[in-house]
């Protein structure tokens, strides 16, 4: 475990260090500042920063796009918490490729979730031209971007704009449409059609200054409000205007005294076998995430291979929902009551998930095996509380649902090193597709060879292998980032404190099959 | 360096060379019985393999289950620790075999030291003093009283295969030999499947007096330097300390020049230790020989403290071939260093072994203290296994003040749920012969009157911990707060 942690902290570390030498000097030379100086400005001093999706687009393209050219994240502005979405314009230009389109969306996901007020640290030459069809034209595309910011702002989530380079075509509708926008002089520009397009459109010649710079904008324009030297004063007057929000976060009355866990989470290395297969007690784990190590166990005698129960993360009251084992009829039925008892309440939800599935077989099938799994998708679906996932070791199959998986909405999702996810282990799914393969050939009186069923599982357990890691997974955006399991503790602590930015709807259930 | 090294052994050894392995960037793997799945170097380890049933035939003795395990992991070598296959040949043959590499001395130096009468004979032609005594060829009893006669009372009586004790019978008049024969060759042939016994001067006051050696597979040899391991409770050592109070610069000089030697006869590498019994102290004592322990010693860590070698990297660095990164010259003692043995028994049971739940257990941390240990709280101490829960390791610049920090530290090691010899440990280094450094191994016996603890009911303020450790608050209530916000309070934290 400590070897993948390694290598997951040399992976951030890549990331973090944005584009090529060369489109960081040219960046530099243009007196602006890197995109994690910006941040570490924003920010108040010594304040956390949780960040969303690092290391998205991770291998995908044929080029390096280091984080797809964005930094998202939650951070502390003038005391409260915002949602920030920076664009790195050493990477491509700060371009939109589809994951970064994608990854700019769940960030305003998260902001619309936990009603975050939005600060856009704007440096883009807009959309990725040559991959146009996957940016532009569909409902999660670069329209709903926008989309999203008159939505939040109309549901009083503020947004804010600070122009700190380009901002051309659909760009410009960042600032645009922004509660308030600051431009930083000389660097930061704003049009729908840039120079280029402009000659080509009506041969008129204009310098990018000319056609949308600070000056225009603030003077004449109106599309910014304020007007920063540099971007120093600029991220100086954002920290301002969130000081001016008017917002205040109730924290849960009942908090108790945060305490560390009494036993060294350090040994989740040593739990945690980097192979899933690897059988351990998820409440070695537990003990290592939450208060005094105290877990208040609910149902402890009744199916076993579900563990659920109350503990305080940070002094907050949570209950847990962690995976001991495969699914059973009364597994499901045992987490659909502590779900519902934790969404009448009001305490979040903490998965831990380590699930092969639900059981098969026609014993389990007879008994409603379905219909049981049914209902624990069902509660988990429809609770409103904040639910946080961690998928600490497997999530095949059905399983992933009933544990609140990405299509459930947990506010947060994230992954372990050691994880993997697919609809089924690589293995079964090589044993499915042989047995069908075989039945196929037995209906024409032929037989299945040795080599013929190797050149059918071999390619699919490969195929599992790759598609199942955590960072296929982070780069596609399918969780919100993987995280060191000793850092789970304090993530979960910030993106529960988070989550009470936003009231609890009150709880809400439709038919559960009975 | 190794890749991945398999440590076969549990409790605190195994927890201990992970350790080292480790911060080496050494994987480790695990091996574990049923009684151990959640133990301390589980936990540890970067991979652990469960190889069979509490009982040690089942688990740690069952050498096919543990090179399966090496197999299965991928492990290039194995650390025996002290005890259960540490000193057996066979395992050390089996692993060579097996293709991993076993990190002790070569299999035919530790068939040869294995065997108390082939060690001596081994002694004695290396030219280092052996106490005096006979192997009677002829094992009938006429000749054993034959050969006591020529050796002279006191007398031990020893089976020949064997050690930790069992069956060693001292004989001070010729009345009572007959029967004491007897009873020695009855336990031997229990114990050990080989009735032999062997026939010794019994020094009166001896000190247990050990030299830590090291050699590596080049020939050469050198040694750590002495531990006075004299306060003993039947052949177990309790406390051990370096240097040693009877030992003189000159007598170090003599003794560790005939362990150096003898390592080299037996053609010896990797860590040992030989053990010497000394009558009398200074320039002018006598030393005799014992035996050679092949592995590492449960009382390695005082040793480390005065050298600030680390012995199981430097296992690690033989076993791989490496030279010894120094030599004799290089090597020398600062300061003082003691180790006390922390059991889960009962002084005042006659050390009744203790099973039970680490209710509440928190290691001392203050300067020139170490812990090693195998356990945490809320871990199960079970009967399957020998009674060392830790070892409490205090170094100073003076004996005295080694002696007082591990008085200090013992008094704040509180230990609830299953009672410990820390009672006696306490009192132990407060007595005034062990202040005085006047020791022998009959020291505990001797002492025993004033060593044990008082019968009665638990200390008031003991009573109270107990009390509120039951009453941790429960999850729901508690004490409401204005407690920072995770926000204000996880300060530079970049997630």
């Amino acid at each position: 475990m400590e070897r993948l942690v390694a290598d997951l902290r040399a992976r951030l570390q890549r990331v973090r260090e944005g584009g090529d030498e060369r489109a960081i000097r040219r960046h530099r030379d243009q007196g602006k500042l890197l995109v994690r100086e910006r941040l570490e400005q924003l920010l108040d001093r010594g304040a956390p920063f949780l960040e969303l999706s690092p290391l998205a687009a991770n291998g995908v393209y044929d080029d390096d796009t280091p984080g797809a050219g964005l930094v998202t994240g939650i951070g502390r502005v003038s005391e409260r918490e915002v949602l920030i979405v920076a664009n790195d314009a050493t990477v491509k230009g700060g371009t939109y490729y589809p994951l970064t389109v994608k990854k700019h969306l769940r960030a305003q996901q998260v902001a619309i979730d936990n009603r975050l007020p939005c600060l856009y640290l704007v440096d883009s030459g807009g959309a990725y031209l040559p991959l146009q069809a996957e940016v532009f034209p569909d409902r999660e595309h670069f329209g709903r971007i926008f989309f999203n910011q008159a939505r939040m702002s109309a549901e009083g989530i503020a947004q804010i704009a600070v122009v700190m380079g380009s901002c051309t075509a659909g760009g410009a509708y960042v600032p645009a449409m922004s509660d308030e926008t600051i431009i930083v002089k000389g660097t930061g520009t704003i049009f729908l059609g840039g120079p280029p397009l402009v000659k080509a459109a009506t041969g008129e010649d204009v310098t990018a200054e000319d056609l949308g710079g600070a000056d225009v904008h603030a003077r004449h324009s109106g599309v910014a409000d304020y007007l920063a030297d540099d971007d120093a004063h600029a991220l100086e007057l954002a920290r301002t205007i969130v000081s001016t929000l008017h917002t205040t976060k109730p924290l849960p009355g009942d908090r108790t005294e945060p305490e560390p866990p009494a036993h060294d989470p350090a040994d989740l290395y040593g739990i945690v076998s980097a192979d899933t297969r690897h059988p351990y007690d998820v409440r070695e784990v537990i003990a290592r995430l939450v208060d005094g190590s105290r877990f208040d166990e609910f149902k402890r005698l009744y199916a076993p291979t579900v563990v659920t129960g109350f503990a305080r993360l940070h002094g907050f009251l949570v209950g847990f929902v962690a995976n001991n084992g495969v699914l059973f009829s009364e597994s499901a039925l045992k987490a659909t009551h502590f779900i519902e008892l934790c969404n009448l309440r009001g305490i979040p939800l903490i998965f831990l998930q380590n699930i092969t599935g639900f059981m098969v077989g026609r014993q389990y099938e007879r008994g409603g095996i379905a219909k049981d799994g049914a209902k624990m998708v069902h509660a988990v679906a429809n609770a409103t509380v904040p639910k946080f996932t961690v998928v600490i070791g497997g999530s095949f199959g059905a399983g992933n649902y009933g544990m609140c998986g990405r299509a459930y909405d947990p506010r947060f999702l994230w992954m372990w090193p050691n994880a993997r996810i697919s609809v089924m282990g690589g293995e079964q799914a090589a044993a499915v597709l042989s047995t069908v393969k075989r039945d196929q050939l037995a209906r024409d009186g032929r037989e299945l060879g040795a080599d013929e069923e190797t050149q059918i599982r071999t390619p699919i357990l490969e195929k599992y292998e790759q598609e199942g890691s955590p960072y296929y997974s982070t780069a596609r955006l399918w969780d919100d980032g993987i995280l060191d399991p000793l850092q789970t503790r304090d993530a979960l602590a910030l993106a529960i404190s988070a989550a009470c930015n936003a009231p609890m709807a009150p709880p809400r259930y439709g038919i559960f099959r009975m | 360096m190794f890749k991945r090294v398999l440590v076969a052994n549990r409790g605190e050894i195994a927890v201990r060379v992970m350790r080292t392995c480790r911060e080496m960037g050494i994987e480790t793997v695990a091996v574990y019985s049923d009684a151990d799945a959640r133990a301390l170097h589980v936990t540890v380890a970067d991979r652990a393999v469960r190889i069979g049933g509490p009982a040690p035939a089942d688990s740690y003795l069952a050498q096919g289950a543990i090179l399966d395990a090496a197999r299965a992991t991928g492990a290039d070598a194995i650390h025996p620790g002290y005890g259960f296959l540490s000193e057996n040949p066979e395992f050390a043959a089996a692993c060579a075999a097996a293709g991993v590499t076993f990190i002790g001395p070569p299999p035919d130096a530790m068939a040869k030291l294995g065997s108390k009468t082939a060690a001596r004979r081994l002694a004695e032609a290396a030219g280092v003093p052996v106490v005096p005594g006979a192997i009677p060829a002829d094992q009938s009893e006429a000749a054993i009283v034959e050969a006591v006669r020529g050796v002279g009372f006191p007398v031990l009586l020893k089976p020949s295969e064997g050690g930790g004790g069992i069956g060693m019978k001292a004989v001070h008049d010729a009345a009572s030999l007959p029967p004491a024969i007897a009873q020695a060759r009855r336990e031997a042939e229990a114990a050990f499947g080989d009735g032999t016994l062997y026939v010794e001067r019994l020094v009166t006051r001896p000190r247990h007096i050990e030299f830590q050696i090291l050699g590596d597979r080049h020939g050469a040899v050198v040694h750590l330097f002495e531990r006075e391991c004299s306060i003993q409770r039947r052949h177990q050592k309790v406390l051990e300390e370096t240097p040693s109070t009877a030992v003189t610069p000159a007598l170090r000089q003599r003794m560790g020049a005939a362990a150096v030697a003898l390592a080299q006869a037996a053609g010896y590498y990797n860590a040992g230790t030989v053990e010497f019994l000394v009558d009398g102290a200074g320039d002018g004592a006598q030393f005799y020989f014992l035996e050679i322990n092949a592995r590492l010693q449960v009382e390695h860590p005082v040793t480390e403290t005065v050298t600030g070698v680390d012995l199981v990297r430097a296992q690690l660095g033989v076993a791989a071939g490496q030279p010894l990164p120094w030599t004799q010259a290089e090597l020398a003692q600062t300061g003082h260093a003691i180790e006390v043995r922390i059991c889960a028994e009962d002084p005042r049971q006659d050390f009744l072994p203790q099973a039970g739940v680490l209710a509440l257990y928190r290691e001392p941390s203050m300067p020139g203290i170490r812990v090693d240990s195998g356990v945490t709280e809320g871990a199960e101490v079970s009967v399957h296994y020998d009674s060392l829960l830790a070892k409490l390791i205090a170094c100073g610049e003076t004996r005295d003040a080694a002696r007082r920090r591990a008085q200090e530290a013992l008094e704040r090691f509180p230990i609830l749920g299953i009672r410990t010899n820390v009672p006696l440990l306490i009192r132990l280094l407060a007595h005034e012969r062990f202040v005085a450094g006047d020791l022998d191994t009959h020291f505990l016996t001797t002492e025993a009157a004033s060593l044990l603890p008082e019968p009665g009911a638990p200390a008031a303020d003991a009573l109270a911990v107990a009390d509120a450790a039951a009453r941790t608050p429960v999850t729901g209530a508690g004490r409401t707060t204005q407690a920072e916000d995770p926000w204000t309070a996880l300060k530079g934290l970049r997630v």
